[in-house]
């Protein structure tokens, strides 16, 4: 082989950092492999495919110990200047660590509701591995094809969990509109991604970063327009005001476990990408962006807790329904950061910014799945799923009511939820910092609404239950009496009590994020 | 006493009542079972609040009197570095006082408790949340970092909501809400202050804070963090007219609930104001002042009126709520005094804080015992047509309670005198700067509510301690009453040192104003060693 043709070939076939994409590659590959080992394992077995499930996750979690030593990336530019699809930076490796952490405690609630709602064991554990992988591909990418792949991937086999249930009409109404909301979305952003390209020429963050800085006159406006479309996407992932009305619908169709999911990973794959393209792809249009993200943030906060608000207790599946809703505000205070980095007067600072989100979505993601584990479990005798059904859980199910009631008022951020309430501090200062004070007074306003219902849902559980006015319909065959005790359920609880116990005795852990530059 | 045994002990003091409070929920081991697990768990609140008591006993004992503007005991460990929080705890004159008053009165209570049990669910549940309240207190007297304070702060909230929501009287439900709304809003303004204050100065330490005197702040930051953290603390406090809460909360309470609520919550927010606003924002304290002190004496004006009007026969007023007006009053005195920013009033205020949590500690148990025996607290029941005749039917229960009402109009010689007195006289003579016709007129309102407080306290006095023994219509002879049980053991031991403290209080100031005067005259000239 010629000199010249080896150089070719070097330029052509890169070599791929393997250690470094593990994590996603891992839990995509355990979704095939669970798809596959779903076509011989005979019926009784099929349990077999959970535990492989979660044998996959853990393993792609491990794959991320190797990748603490330092930056890696992979998926290079050959030619030009250095830019690469894929880094494995911290932001990343946090990010992973929590999709991967809380598609693990999915799994766990899951075990029970693919008992009782009787779902496919195989196409469920394959859709959300596969979701996982793609959830996990995100943070780390560093292209708006590889973000809209990963954002694609992590999507779409969310709209079949969310309709799994077969024959269920409020089942499949939620997935259809959650995929038509979510298609739209895609679509909307999709345009703005190519308006992008089009006034700047590449697809790698770094290099529209340093495009945009001087975009011909002409094509200002396209910039500015493709910017704003790229955005409304992932604001629809996160939930944010006005593309917040899918989610209680959605959250109330899907299985509990679903809705979980969604809550967590789904948000989290949304926050990501908004800042991976705000912090890293258009710095230079903070002006624009910045005060958009702020009053988006306000917005959403404010809606989120004023319909949490008005949810009556007594209504159907109303616990569900409220976490929904607290999601949308807590989507609001995530946001809160993100828009302080739109203010910041340097990266540094801006990445400063970025880590208190990441902080508290750690924090969220903790909690909130805890409570979706308490909710899992108290669905499973009262499929209802009202908050009025949590009156006296004390009495019943102590531990799980000290459980929830931890979970709650984390999410609302009073002791004893020390690490809910440092969470919080840390986006405080964050919009103190840069200069936001009415974002941080209207945030307050509406951390104190907020604690109004969580308050309420914990006295709740502590009522002595009065004599059942309306005597519990019998369940047929004693179907409730004589479910198998859900273990993944109680270690899933467990396990985020403990996650969360530890962080209110130790909250740098996951504060550190808040203060140290991540991208 | 040994500077390691001292940090030790002011640790103890918050987290003893931490782990007692988590031991509470647990089965009681082997050999302390008791008759049964209710008293188990009842003696077990004893058992800790004792130990608390007699630990903040030694730390007062052990504290160096001859410096007592100086931080002692001090611990001070780095917690959360990404948002410098550290655990620094420390105590000078100005927080002992407050931390033994703590613990002495959680200590009545559970005493109290523990012979006279709360109605109300589990025992359990009710000993768990009383020690996590008195951690909480505790704590906040004790640390000195900003974010830990708020900390504390909100701790002691979710307890408190819950022993009114459960333990309490008629309209609980309501009353507890409205205490914890309330209370976190004010709270959560207070964050924001504290956190600007924080960001700004560089430092959550307080006493960085308060030696630096708001130096690093300029004073646009003063005065926003200052509004923040003063609208905060004045729902504590309560000033008027952020103060409706309390009537109701109070009225709702259970007694042990009601005690520890006016005896000691209330000085979160006036131990605040101290700690806080006056060293750390000294322009924003300045230009604030007049404003404070007019709200303080409307408040004083305000509750002295409403108690009248509850005292009033045919009023249908609830003792209770009669008192918790009076807290109204005399927090208002508390806040005079602070607004004055002499070192005079500041002590005034100090002190009467302490004899507030004393004196009214001890009216609310004489109430919560009247309740116990007529099943009421509503006056014109108990008094019916003459008066309730509580010197004739129970002569010692009745002699306590119209030694608490002279105690609480400021009788000389008792606690409640110098403390209201001195604010008085802080606003005679007011710090430089500030407005002296202003102060004066302040000072000649609040000399007119002292006499409110001692019209209404004696209608109380002769309506419930008084009376003529009522004639049966028809018959002319005395007409059969109830036996009334006069003060019981547990009574005699929960209310004797509270009786004892006001005497002594009231006759050797000297004792209190010795501790809090050089701390007060440091943190107005410029931060704590």
């Amino acid at each position: 082989m010629s000199p010249n043709a080896s150089s070719l070939a070097a330029s052509l076939v890169q070599s791929v950092d393997w250690l470094a994409v593990a994590p996603p590659t891992v839990a995509a590959l355990a979704g095939l492999a669970v798809l596959v080992a779903d076509l011989f394992l005979p019926e009784r077995r099929k349990h077999l495919l959970g535990w492989g499930a979660i044998a996959g996750l853990a393993l792609a979690a491990l794959a991320l110990l190797p990748l603490l030593d330092g930056d890696r990336s992979t998926f290079c530019l050959t030619t030009g200047a250095h830019a690469c699809s894929y880094t494995a930076d911290t932001f990343a490796l946090v990010i992973q660590f929590l999709v991967l952490g809380g598609a693990l405690v999915t799994a766990l609630l899951s075990f029970s509701a693919l008992d009782d709602l009787k779902l496919p064991a195989g196409e469920f554990w394959f859709l959300l591995l596969s979701s996982a992988a793609g959830a996990a591909l995100l943070p780390a990418a560093r292209d708006l094809a590889t973000l809209v792949i990963a954002l694609e991937v992590a999507s779409l086999p969310a709209f079949a969990l969310v309709g799994l249930r077969r024959g269920d009409r409020l089942s499949s109404e939620a997935a259809l509109k959650f995929f038509l909301s979510s298609v739209t979305a895609t679509a909307v952003m999709l345009l703005g991604v190519s308006f992008v390209y089009a006034a700047t020429g590449s697809l790698h963050l770094s290099r529209i970063a340093a495009a945009l800085t001087h975009v011909d006159p002409r094509l200002d406006t396209l910039a500015q327009a493709g910017v704003v479309l790229t955005l409304v996407g992932f604001a629809f992932k996160t939930a944010a005001v006005p593309f917040h009305f899918w989610v209680p619908d959605t959250y109330v169709g899907a299985p509990v476990p679903v809705a979980a999911y969604l809550s967590v990973v789904g948000k989290a794959v949304g926050f990501s990408g908004l800042i991976l393209v705000t912090v890293l792809a258009f710095p230079s249009y903070a002006d624009v962006w910045g005060p958009a993200v702020a009053v988006l943030a306000a917005l959403t906060m404010t809606a989120g807790n004023a319909a949490a608000l008005r949810q009556r207790p007594e209504r159907p599946f109303s616990a569900v329904r409220l976490l929904a809703w607290s999601s949308v505000a807590q989507a609001g205070y995530l946001l809160v950061p993100i828009a302080a980095a739109g203010y910041a007067d340097s990266g540094q600072d801006a990445s400063r910014a970025v880590g208190s989100t990441v902080a508290y979505a750690l924090m969220y993601a903790v909690v909130n799945l805890g409570a979706f584990a308490v909710a899992a479990l108290v669905a499973r005798t009262s499929p209802a799923n009202r908050i009025t059904d949590y009156r006296g859980l004390y009495a019943a199910r102590p531990a799980a009511a000290l459980a929830l009631g931890f979970f709650l008022l984390c999410l609302a951020g009073l002791p004893p939820g020390v690490i809910g309430l440092f969470a919080k501090v840390t986006v405080f200062s964050a919009a103190v910092d840069a200069g936001l004070g009415w974002l941080a007074v209207v945030m307050a306003l509406n951390v104190v609404v907020a604690l109004y219902y969580y308050l309420q849902w914990t006295t709740e559980l502590f009522r002595t239950s009065e004599p059942a006015a309306e005597p519990e319909p019998v369940p047929a065959a004693g179907a409730a009496v004589t479910r198998p005790r859900a273990v993944p359920l109680t270690v899933a609880i467990a396990l985020t009590a403990a996650a969360g116990i530890a962080l209110s005795g130790a909250p740098q852990l996951v504060l550190r994020f808040a203060s140290s530059a991540l991208l | 006493m040994n500077h390691t045994v001292q940090q030790l002990l002011l640790a103890a003091l918050v987290v003893l009542p931490l782990l007692g409070s988590a031991a509470a929920l647990l089965p009681a081991p082997p050999g302390l079972r008791g008759r049964g697990p209710d008293q188990a768990v009842m003696r077990h609140g004893v058992t800790v609040t004792g130990v608390v008591l007699a630990a903040a006993i030694a730390l007062a004992a052990g504290f160096d009197h001859d410096h007592p503007a100086r931080m002692q005991a001090q611990t001070d460990i780095g917690w959360i570095p990404a948002l410098d929080i550290r655990i620094h705890l420390g105590v000078d004159g100005v927080s002992l006082p407050l931390l033994v008053l703590t613990a002495l009165l959680t200590f009545l209570s559970a005493l109290y408790a523990y012979a006279n049990r709360p109605s109300g669910p589990s025992p359990k549940a009710f000993v768990a949340l009383l020690l996590l309240l008195e951690s909480g207190t505790l704590a906040s007297f004790a640390v000195l970092d900003l974010m830990l304070f708020f900390l504390a702060f909100e701790m002691v909230l979710i307890p408190m909501y819950f022993l009114i929501n459960r333990w309490g009287g008629a309209e609980r439900e309501r009353a507890a809400w409205r205490f914890i709304l309330y209370t976190l809003l004010g709270s959560v303004v207070m964050l924001l202050g504290l956190l600007l204050v924080g960001l700004k100065g560089g430092t959550f330490d307080m006493v960085a804070l308060a030696t630096d005197n708001g130096s690093g702040l300029s004073h646009t930051t003063q005065l926003i963090a200052a509004l923040a953290i003063i609208a905060g603390l004045a729902v504590k406090a309560p000033m008027w007219p952020l103060h409706s809460w309390l009537p109701d909360a109070h009225t709702a309470a259970p007694t042990v609930g009601s005690v520890l609520l006016a005896g000691v919550l209330l000085k979160m927010g006036t131990y605040g104001l101290v700690r806080i606003v006056l060293p750390m924002t000294p322009d924003a304290a300045h230009t604030y002042a007049p404003y404070l002190a007019a709200f303080a004496v409307v408040g004083i004006i305000y509750g002295s009126l409403a108690c009248l009007a509850l005292a009033r026969a045919g009023a249908k007023g609830d003792l209770k709520r009669l008192i918790a007006y009076s807290s109204v009053g005399h927090m208002g005195f508390v806040l005079l005094g602070i607004a004055t920013l002499t070192p005079t009033g500041v002590n005034g205020a100090l002190f009467a804080n302490i004899a507030h949590g004393l004196i009214t500690g001890l009216l609310f148990f004489l109430v919560g015992a009247l309740k116990d025996r007529y099943g009421t607290t509503d006056l014109d029941q108990l008094s019916g047509t003459s008066g309730a005749a509580l010197y004739g039917r129970a002569p010692r229960l009745g002699g306590l309670l119209a030694f608490g009402a002279v105690a609480s109009l400021g009788l000389p010689g008792l606690a409640g005198f110098w403390g209201e007195m001195l604010a008085m006289f802080g606003a005679f003579d007011p710090a430089d700067g500030l407005s002296r016709p202003a102060y004066l007129a302040y000072m000649a309102l609040a000399a007119f509510g002292t006499l409110l407080t001692a019209a209404y306290m004696l209608i109380v006095v002769r309506r419930v301690c008084m009376g003529d023994h009522p004639i049966a219509p028809g018959t002319g002879t005395e007409a059969e009453r109830p036996a009334l049980a006069d003060v019981h053991g547990h009574e005699f031991a929960a209310w004797s040192p509270l009786v004892a403290l006001t005497v002594l209080a009231g006759l050797w100031p000297a004792a209190l104003l010795g501790l809090t005067d050089p701390a007060v005259q440091q943190l107005l000239a410029g931060g704590t060693r």
